[in-house]
């Protein structure tokens, strides 16, 4: 059996890795940042050491003249300034690099926060081709990515550090970022601003792929759910359509069309469940759905005490929708 | 001089503590939870003498959460597709001093969970018992029946009415 915790070790969640242009930017400043600020340190200490070392004698009655003293305040403080104002300017640089991206001929990805997830949708001129998804987001390698971002309740911020900064989603506005993945990966982000009690399980996952596989994962995903097969998995989605879920749930073709919850017409094509808390497997599906308060203690969802056979036909049911 | 400052310390702490226990957040409710009492009555009269009915509490009636949970629930499952923020719509008005099926805490929570005749639908199925009764706490006090403290302050989006906790407290008429 795979390791419950291998689904997260397989993604990478680093700044220190970049996987694109703007984060390879971001990564070129911190690294200069870094040695600066090492070699003003040891600059410093080298100085105060052999200050320390040379000291001047008790008996020394010559006291330092001011004159002199103002050179040294002078000459520190002159370098100080040129060294701020040096990364400054490096900081300015790499902001106007990292917002630089040209969006033509990309894709554009809306992405809303909630308590405690993501909504994704591909913003399509053709409704038909208009896809909703959650918690994972899938783009083609190579290609930009218009990341088009607001948050529904409080206020989230989208952070995939291999790929981009952090960029704010605020209710009842919309801001956006241009990021792209130059290399294949599965790359973790996770909200980087407190928005409430389950804030440190709000994560997403970024897959990115050639566009072929792209292009396969996007035409599964415009498709409605496959229709239930065996006995098993009709009786599961009559327990889907008269239960609790229904209220807060959507699998395209069929009854279910509620945009409280995340949508699951494709639910099975996801890695996770419960914004990357989960690895997405049967039994880890059957606890949550059960008790979500036992796992992620505040979430929106509320526990679903079905019986035995209910619960494993609906399982099977939610297992079919590849 | 220590001792100068702990009394004032103290009471402050006292003063702040009292606060400590209406917030209290339950995410994990047993899963079955009260059930409406029979004495549940959709008309004031009887036959032979009048006799007194109790009137109910919901359980969550003094807990601001769970009231603003009820806010949240009541646009999540779009209880205001019909009542709107409470000025009603297709379905009625749910701030004024109107009910139709009795405005008592087990009347509301038996009207959500049965439904009612034109229109209202039976929702006791698809809904946990728990998020009922928040709801029945959130939608009494759109008419005020909710101690000012207890419920919500804004909302979260359109400001279409003062808040819960700015409303008068209506008198319910059968």
């Amino acid at each position: 059996m795979m390791h419950p915790l291998a689904i997260f070790m397989a993604a990478d969640q680093s700044a220190l890795r970049p996987a694109g242009p703007q984060s390879a930017h971001i990564h070129w400043l911190w690294d200069v940042m870094l040695w600066v600020s090492v070699a003003v340190y040891a600059i410093v200490m080298i100085i105060l050491l052999a200050g320390a070392w040379k000291r001047r004698k008790a008996t020394d009655p010559t006291p330092l003249t001011d004159s002199k003293l103002e050179q040294y305040i002078v000459a520190g403080v002159a370098v100080s300034t040129l060294i701020l104002f040096g990364l400054l300017a490096a900081s300015v640089a790499v902001g106007k690099a990292t917002s630089d991206l040209d969006p033509r001929n990309g894709i554009t990805v809306k992405v809303t926060g909630y308590q405690w997830w993501w909504r994704v949708e591909y913003v399509h001129p053709d409704p038909q081709q208009y896809v909703t998804t959650a918690n994972e987001i899938h783009v083609p390698v190579g290609k930009p990515v218009t990341v088009v971002l607001t948050g529904a309740d409080v206020i989230h911020s989208f952070w995939a550090p291999n790929l981009h900064g952090k960029r704010d989603l605020i209710p009842g506005q919309q801001t956006s970022l241009v990021l792209r993945a130059d290399k294949p990966g599965v790359y973790r982000g996770q909200c980087a601003e407190f928005c409430g009690l389950q804030h440190a399980h709000m994560a997403f996952e970024v897959v990115a792929e050639s566009q072929e596989q792209f292009d396969a994962w996007y035409s599964n995903q415009v498709k409605e759910a496959v229709a239930p097969q065996t006995p098993e998995q009709i009786r599961g989605q009559q327990v889907f359509l008269s239960h609790a879920c229904v209220m807060c749930h959507t699998i395209r073709g069929t009854e279910a069309a509620a945009r409280t919850g995340p949508e699951l017409t494709h639910l099975k094509s996801r890695a996770t469940i419960a914004a990357c808390t989960l690895p997405n497997e049967r039994g880890q599906l059957g606890g949550w759905i059960s008790n979500p308060q036992s796992i992620k203690q505040g979430v929106r969802m509320p526990p679903n005490p079905l019986a035995p056979d209910e619960l494993s036909a609906l399982l099977g049911y939610l297992e079919s929708l590849k | 001089m220590f001792f100068r400052f702990l009394n004032p310390a103290l009471l402050m702490m006292l003063l702040l503590a009292s606060g400590c226990e209406r917030e209290q957040r339950r995410f994990d409710e047993p899963t079955a939870a009260s059930a409406p009492v029979d004495s549940i009555r959709m008309t004031p009269q009887q036959p032979g003498p009048m006799t007194p009915v109790p009137a109910t509490k919901a359980p969550y009636s003094e807990n601001a959460y769970a009231l603003n949970e009820g806010k949240r629930l009541y646009s999540a499952y779009n209880c205001e597709g019909c009542h709107f923020l409470g000025g009603g719509g297709m379905g009625p008005a749910l701030m004024d001093d109107k009910w139709i099926y009795g405005s008592d805490p087990a009347n509301i929570f038996e009207t959500i969970v049965q439904g009612r005749p034109n229109g209202m639908p039976s929702f006791g199925a698809k809904i946990p018992r728990y998020q009922i009764w928040q709801l029945v706490s959130y939608v009494r006090s759109m008419s005020g029946l909710a101690k000012s403290d207890i419920a919500p302050n804004r909302n979260d989006s359109m400001q279409a009415r003062p808040a819960e906790a700015m409303t008068k407290p209506e008198h319910p008429k059968q």
